[in-house]
């Protein structure tokens, strides 16, 4: 190969073969070689994957779409709620079986999600309370970002196998980012001398994390969740090419036939989609403050039926 | 002035504080060489924060530090309850070495025994008012029962009734400091200490704040230290003054001699424009009878207007506009002294001669 070519100063990398693609190889054989207990934690995404599926598969549309839309409502106000509605309707009508495709991306968007937020957030916490950390796992975030999805397509599927499992793993590679990122922000941005208030009143680094730190760093680190939804989503038709289905399946299979009109149908289903998720996590994101300082069961579905019950309990007085 | 025994809650030796990657390379110089604050800079790039201060106090005494900004005033109060951990020296609560505590005993010095009051408030913003204020309750695992009284309590004493579930963004700067000082006496500590607490507040409501506190201390009797820039503040509020610059405790002393003796230019420039009716006292501006009867013969004190040792000028000047004669200073019944007209004036203007223009000592 490039040895058997005379060393050039002008040229040099074209006689110097480090072999590094041959060695990274490599872990296509490692893959292979540690199936076996890989399948325990396998089975494990499998179960958590089916399990979300069967729920949402199992309610019939028309609840879904109120569950749904009374959650837009009591997360987000009666605004977003209507958009919701109106999002869920017309993905509904898309074409008969969009409603069904759209819950199967769902869980595994929900399932991937559930996942980064288990892994990120800890990791998160631990970049925002370590400079040392954050600097180690920066490149690390930066390189899950930007590699083209489909060179860890190969070894994820060589472990694993096809599948939702492995649609799962390469959906959490590409979206955890965000909200590791914006964890470690939000612990980052905490003002100090709170922290130092509640050094000053003797708690504990414990309390201080989950009484103060969290707390504050709850309207960043929402916002990453839901940076970390978008990306989840945006990955459905890059993951339905290792057989998971749903709606990035109908894109990827109208590509193949060239049906402009399915490939149309499955595209807005993920956008309506989207806009549904994005909506909703936004305003979980919202501070106490834009809320007008008012607890979460104070407004929304719930608050009505409180209101309705206490003025029940109120009129026999 | 509160009264105050001498035994002393806390105590401070030696406290240094040095700032810097090289802090204890730092202060092994300052300990072998006794390198200045420059040279500390040049040779390790790190910064005094304290330099040597000792003091204590005792308790039921309110103790001011003051000193401008940068003075390590605010580094100094954080070593009584170890929010800073000093360079050198130690600090004892009560018999107890802070810097030997472990963990946890430090946390329930910390929630028990003392309550904090910072400069900037330090609320914290997603609490109400009351779930602010029995923090260090909370922190400790006390009930909610309990944490209800508490927190009712310590609201009503510094006058925020009826705020008690909104948020501290939803109150003005005065109130959410009322809030910061019935967070730091829910606990019912032994201790205060006190960051600068009014310095953020407009003058007004400044003096409010003062008020609401010099009550809250004459009733709760709390060993406060308290950090001001305000020589007015540190003279009205402080049983003793600890005068602060370039991280050293320049002067320690109650406000009348603070005034009247500074120890050095600086605190002498310092009190120039303080009043002194309020603060200097008649036997201070006196002198002996005897010495004045030398000077101005024998004169019969018996319709003179008399005072008692301890008369600020102020009332020396309401009994001299009483009566042509100077002012006999008794106690006990004893003659102890005279403040001549001139003396009287002089005194408020603030020289240290006051009582010596006839050759009489100070």
């Amino acid at each position: 190969m490039a040895e058997d070519e005379a060393f050039n100063w002008l040229n040099p990398f074209a006689s110097i073969d480090l072999d590094i693609d041959g060695r990274t190889d490599g872990i296509k054989q490692w893959a292979i070689a540690n199936r076996d207990t890989i399948q325990p934690i396998k089975s494990f995404f499998d179960g958590l994957i089916s399990l979300i599926d069967t729920t949402l598969q199992s309610v019939p549309p028309t609840i879904m779409l109120i569950i749904v839309v009374l959650l837009a409502w009591q997360a987000a106000g009666r605004r977003v709620a209507v958009l919701v509605g109106a999002c869920l309707l017309a993905l509904g009508l898309l074409a008969p079986g969009a409603w069904g495709l759209a819950m199967t991306t769902l869980a595994i968007v929900i399932s991937a999600v559930l996942l980064c937020v288990v892994i990120g957030l800890p990791l998160g916490i631990l970049a925002g309370k370590s400079d040392g950390f954050e600097a180690a796992i920066r490149p690390v975030l930066d390189t899950m970002q930007t590699i083209p999805a489909f060179v860890y397509l190969v070894p994820v599927v060589m472990l694993v196998g096809i599948g939702d499992v492995s649609g799962v793993i390469v959906t959490i590679i590409f979206a955890i980012a965000p909200l590791i990122r914006l964890t470690s922000l939000g612990i980052r941005g905490v003002n100090s001398s709170v922290v130092e208030a509640a050094r000053a009143f003797g708690a504990t680094p414990r309390q201080i994390m989950f009484k103060v730190e969290l707390p504050l760093a709850t309207p960043t680190i929402l916002a990453g969740l839901n940076q970390t939804i978008m990306l989840a989503l945006s990955m459905v038709v890059i993951a339905s090419m290792i057989s998971v289905k749903g709606l990035g399946n109908e894109v990827l299979r109208a590509m193949g036939r060239l049906d402009a009109g399915k490939a149309i149908v499955g595209g807005l289903g993920i956008v309506l989609l989207a806009i549904v998720l994005d909506r909703i996590t936004q305003g979980l994101g919202r501070s106490g403050r834009e809320r007008g300082h008012r607890h979460w069961w104070q407004s929304g579905p719930v608050g009505l039926i409180l209101r309705l019950t206490g003025r029940k309990s109120e009129k026999p007085q | 002035m509160t009264q105050y025994t001498n035994e002393a809650v806390i105590r401070c030796d030696g406290i240094w504080k040095i700032f810097g990657d090289r802090s204890a390379q730092a202060m092994k110089a300052v300990v072998e060489d006794g390198l200045s604050k420059d040279e500390i800079r040049r040779r390790y790039d790190c910064i005094v924060g304290v330099r040597d201060a000792s003091f204590a106090v005792g308790r039921g005494e309110i103790f001011c530090i003051m000193g401008l900004s940068g003075s390590g005033k605010s580094t100094l109060i954080r070593h009584i309850n170890r929010l800073i951990e000093p360079s050198a020296g130690s600090v004892v609560i009560e018999g107890r070495n802070v810097g030997e505590m472990g963990a946890k005993e430090l946390r329930a010095l910390r929630a028990e025994k003392i309550g904090m009051v910072f400069q900037n408030m330090a609320l914290m913003p997603h609490r109400t008012v009351s779930e602010n204020v029995v923090f260090s309750l909370e922190v400790r695992g006390i009930g909610e029962a309990t944490r209800r009284k508490v927190a009712q309590q310590a609201i009503d004493a510094v006058e925020l009734t009826g705020w008690e579930r909104k948020y501290p963004d939803e109150l003005s700067g005065g109130m959410q400091q009322r809030v910061g000082l019935a967070r730091a006496i829910a606990a019912d500590p032994t201790i205060l200490l006190m960051d600068e607490p009014f310095s953020a507040l407009d003058p007004l409501i400044r003096r409010q704040l003062q008020d609401t506190f010099m009550k809250l201390s004459a009733e709760l009797h709390k060993t406060t230290v308290f950090i001001t820039h305000d020589l007015d503040e540190a003279i009205r509020i402080g049983d003793r003054i600890a005068i602060m610059k370039d991280g050293i405790l320049v002067q320690v002393g109650t406000p009348e001699q603070i005034v009247t003796e500074p120890a050095d230019d600086y605190v002498a420039d310092f009190v120039a424009g303080i009043s002194k009716l309020d603060l200097v006292t008649a036997a201070r501006v006196m002198q002996p009878l005897e010495q004045y009867r030398q000077a101005h013969g024998m004169a019969d004190p018996i319709n003179w207007p008399v005072a008692h040792p301890d008369d600020k000028l102020n009332a020396l000047v309401d009994l001299a506009v009483t009566s042509d004669n100077p002012i006999l200073v008794q106690a006990d019944g004893a003659d102890l002294g005279v403040v001549t007209k001139s003396a009287l004036l002089r005194g408020i203007q603030g020289r240290q001669d006051a009582g010596t223009e006839t050759g009489g000592r100070v």
